[in-house]
C-alpha cells in the first residue's frame, strides 16, 4: 500500500512538474483492475461490481447518481448539473489513465457515496463491471 | 425628436456615466488569466465561478474545508490548494457590494444577489432544467465568462 501511495505521489509530482507531462498516461483501468485485485487478495466480480455502482448504500447517491446507468454516456452531476464525461473506458479512452486522478476521484466519491473510503475489493469489482461495458 | 437635438460632444459625455455602473454591476468577467488548475478541478463539478463574486475572506474558508465542501467531499492535495487559493485571494471581490462576507460563504445567500433575484419565484429555481440558484450556467449563459447583463438572461422551462 506505501509503495502504491508513494509511486502515486511521485507521478503527481513528476506530472505537476512539466505540463508535456500532465496528458502522459500512467496506467489504465486494465492495470487498476490488476492492481486493486492484488491488493484485495481476490478475483473481482463484473456482477458485484454492478450491483454495488447502482447501490445507494444507505445514503441518497449511488455511483450511478452523476455517472448514468450504464455509464456508458456522459451523464450530469446530481447536485449541480455539470456535464461529466463518459465513465466507462471503452467508451472514453481518457478515463482510468491517470493515477492521482483514479485516486483522488475513489476517495472523494466513496465518501460521499458510502460515507467512507472504498475497499480494494470494491474498487476491482466497479473497475471489472466498468471494463465489461462494450460498445 | 428631441434627442436629436443634443450635441454629439455631450452625447459622449453622458455615455460613460450611463453604461459605467451597469457594467459592474451585471458584468464580474474572469480574470484575464484564469488558473487552469481552477477549471480542472472546481469546473469538473460545478461551474468556474467568477472569483470577483465573493471576498478573500470566503474564498479562504471554503479553500480550508473542501473535504465538507457543501455537502460533498471535495479534498485536494496541499499543492494545489494552495495554487488555487493564491489565484482566488488575487482575483477576490473588492467591488462594494460583493465585499461582504455572505451567510454559509454562498454566493446566493449575498444580499445583492436575493435583490438581484427578487423577481424570480421560488419553484423556478426548482424546475429540472435549473436544479438550484447555484447554476447560473442554466439562465445566464455567459456565466462562466462574467456576462450576467440581464438582456442575455433565457430563464428556461
Amino acid at each position: 500500500m506505501k509503495h502504491v501511495q508513494l509511486s502515486a505521489a511521485l507521478v503527481w509530482l513528476v506530472a505537476a512538474g512539466s505540463p508535456l507531462a500532465v496528458q502522459a498516461a500512467d496506467t489504465s483501468a486494465a492495470a487498476q483492475l490488476a492492481q486493486w485485485q492484488t491488493q484485495a487478495g481476490a478475483p473481482a466480480s463484473v456482477e458485484r461490481g454492478k450491483v454495488f455502482f447502482a447501490a445507494r448504500h444507505g445514503g441518497d447517491l449511488s455511483c450511478a447518481s452523476c455517472h448514468g446507468a450504464p455509464p456508458t454516456a456522459p451523464a450530469k452531476h446530481a447536485s449541480t448539473g455539470k456535464s461529466i464525461d463518459t465513465l466507462a473506458p471503452a467508451f472514453n479512452p481518457a478515463r482510468f489513465t491517470d493515477t492521482a486522478k483514479v485516486n483522488k476521484w475513489f476517495t472523494r466519491n466513496c465518501k460521499d457515496v458510502l460515507a467512507r473510503e472504498c475497499s480494494a475489493i470494491e474498487k476491482a469489482d466497479v473497475l471489472a463491471y466498468l471494463a465489461s461495458l462494450k460498445p | 425628436m428631441f434627442i436629436f437635438s443634443v450635441p454629439v460632444s455631450r452625447l459622449a459625455l453622458c455615455l460613460p456615466v450611463l453604461f459605467a455602473p451597469l457594467a459592474q454591476a451585471d458584468g464580474i468577467p474572469m480574470p484575464r488569466t484564469t488558473l487552469p488548475k481552477y477549471t480542472q478541478e472546481c469546473a469538473a463539478c460545478h461551474m468556474a465561478y467568477p472569483p470577483g463574486l465573493l471576498p478573500g475572506a470566503s474564498w479562504q474558508r471554503i479553500m480550508k474545508g473542501l473535504d465538507k465542501h457543501y455537502g460533498t467531499d471535495a479534498a485536494l492535495d496541499a499543492a494545489s490548494v494552495q495554487q488555487i487559493s493564491t489565484w482566488l485571494q488575487t482575483n477576490a471581490a473588492t467591488y462594494k457590494r460583493v465585499r461582504e462576507e455572505p451567510p454559509n460563504d454562498r454566493i446566493t445567500q449575498a444580499t445583492w444577489f436575493a435583490r438581484k433575484h427578487r423577481e424570480v419565484a421560488p419553484e423556478v429555481w426548482k424546475r429540472a432544467s435549473i436544479k438550484s440558484a447555484a447554476n447560473c450556467m442554466a439562465c445566464h449563459s455567459g456565466a462562466e465568462k462574467g456576462d450576467y447583463n440581464d438582456d442575455n438572461v433565457r430563464i428556461p422551462k
